[in-house]
């Protein structure tokens, strides 16, 4: 029986995957900036946020609408808690995006520091990583989710290669690298904080799935629940 | 503590099949809420309690329902003794139509063979106090309780019920016919007596199942499908018809 609310969930559904699609492109477009040094794009970034912002304000809105007027419960009302939670990871995520579109403004008339190599290397893994997050929500799939939480500790590997070399390779031997070196470390730490948000995302979908919370228990994911 | 347990609890009315195999435990001191579509046998199970099933005609039952440890089912058990045990308070509130007071003390009448009427002053006032009713009624009691509002003669049928000392409140849609300010009084009410009573509430409203019970049961064509914490059961019910009938997909 198709519920009347059901309309308006798929109105929920449609604009959270706006939302991620909004948050994925500014993600992409601040590495891009970077990569290619191009100032009017990171501006874009900043500029879009309020964008952003907007829809995050209005999916909240939503959400709190939907449980004002249909008190749902069971699966329903997990989506939509689980869907709160997820547009205001996507719009952390979004902010991320801004810092490392700023930071990238900081240095593109500045020589390049060196070539980059792991950076592109842990954006695409951050990419994939909200790629799959996302995914994981719309389709239900707890496999996915659980994949994106393992995906993190490569993440973390990558920024500690990146940080290593930063800081051993360029502002120990030489202070005068510093002011770009310490940009290139902020932007891989942003890069890192994007994958630790789409585990937040993973957690809720598993949440939303199996009503089972693995959020701050590691251990139900080792076990294989 | 379970209070009341049913083994193997089977109902038919004539031959229609209206409880099939409940098994369940409702604990003391606790509010049980039981859900379902109309006719999914909550009412009936909620009348096996305390008997009030025997009234109608071509009633079989088989199984065990222990109240305290003793089958209720037994051919030998005392309906008066039981009924005292456990009391019921119906859809619509039904005061007899006497005053506020004899309302009250009239079970007390019938289940004690002498008793004075200091002693009855004070079963009506402890009674009232219960409900909440005293202050507003303290003056009335020899009014006719039929002059009272939906809400007081509600609450009323439940002082009636106090009065006589129970264990077990049974409550079936004790609130349907209620606005919504006096049925968050009757909810609030029903708060403050579990720490006293046992009390199972039958309801189609879904949020007030979910706002005042502490477990809850499930029941569709006679069949209890769930049992468990409120909480879960409305958050993450485990089986699919549970959340079908919770989220409003069925029935």
């Amino acid at each position: 029986m198709e519920r009347h609310v059901d309309q308006e969930l798929k109105e929920l559904n449609k604009d959270i995957l706006k939302m991620s699609a909004l948050a994925e492109e500014a993600i992409y477009k601040s590495i891009e900036a970077l990569k290619n040094r191009d100032k009017e794009m990171a501006r874009s970034v900043i500029d879009n946020d309020a964008n952003i912002d907007k829809l995050e304000l209005a999916v909240d809105e939503k959400c709190i609408d939907l449980i004002a007027r249909y008190q749902p419960m069971a699966k329903d009302l997990r989506f939509i808690t689980t869907g709160m939670k997820i547009n205001s990871e996507l719009e952390r995520i979004a902010d991320i995006a801004v810092d490392i579109a700023q930071r990238t403004l900081e240095i593109v008339d500045k020589p390049l520091l060196k070539p980059l190599v792991d950076i592109p290397k842990l954006t695409a893994v951050a990419q994939n990583m909200v790629k799959m997050s996302i995914d994981a929500f719309v389709k239900g799939d707890i496999a996915l989710a659980k994949k994106v939480l393992l995906s993190d500790s490569e993440a973390d590997q990558l920024r500690d290669v990146i940080q290593k070399e930063l800081i051993e390779d360029y502002i120990v031997k030489d202070g005068t690298t510093a002011p770009r070196a310490v940009q290139l470390l902020l932007i891989a730490r942003f890069l890192e904080r994007i994958c630790d948000h789409t585990t937040n995302i993973a957690e809720d979908v598993i949440y939303m799935v199996q009503a089972e919370v693995v959020r701050h228990h590691p251990e139900k994911l080792k076990n294989g629940k | 503590m379970a209070k009341i347990i049913t083994k193997n609890l089977n109902l038919w009315y004539g031959t229609f099949h209206a409880l099939k195999n409940i098994n369940s435990s409702f604990e003391a001191n606790r509010i049980t809420a039981i859900i379902g579509p109309s006719g999914c046998g909550k009412s009936t199970l909620l009348r096996v309690f305390n008997r009030m099933n025997d009234l109608i005609e071509g009633v079989r039952t088989d199984g065990e329902v222990l109240i305290d440890d003793t089958n209720i089912l037994n051919s030998h058990t005392d309906l008066v003794v039981l009924r005292k045990k456990v009391g019921m308070v119906f859809q619509r509130p039904n005061p007899f139509p006497l005053s506020i007071y004899e309302n009250i003390v009239f079970g007390e009448k019938i289940h004690a063979d002498s008793i004075t009427r200091d002693k009855l002053d004070e079963i009506v006032e402890r009674s009232l106090r219960d409900v909440l009713l005293w202050d507003e009624l303290k003056d009335r009691l020899n009014e006719p309780a039929l002059r009272l509002s939906l809400e007081q003669k509600q609450r009323l049928c439940i002082a009636r019920l106090i009065a006589v000392k129970p264990d077990i409140l049974l409550m079936d849609e004790p609130c349907s016919t209620l606005d919504p300010q006096a049925t968050a009084r009757v909810e609030e009410l029903m708060r403050e007596l579990k720490n006293r009573y046992t009390i199972i509430i039958v309801t189609h409203n879904m949020q007030q199942a979910a706002r005042v019970s502490d477990d809850t049961g499930f029941m569709l064509l006679g069949e209890l499908i769930e049992f468990g914490k409120t909480q879960e059961i409305f958050t993450a019910p485990h089986d699919k018809r549970t959340e079908d009938y919770i989220t409003g997909r069925y029935g």
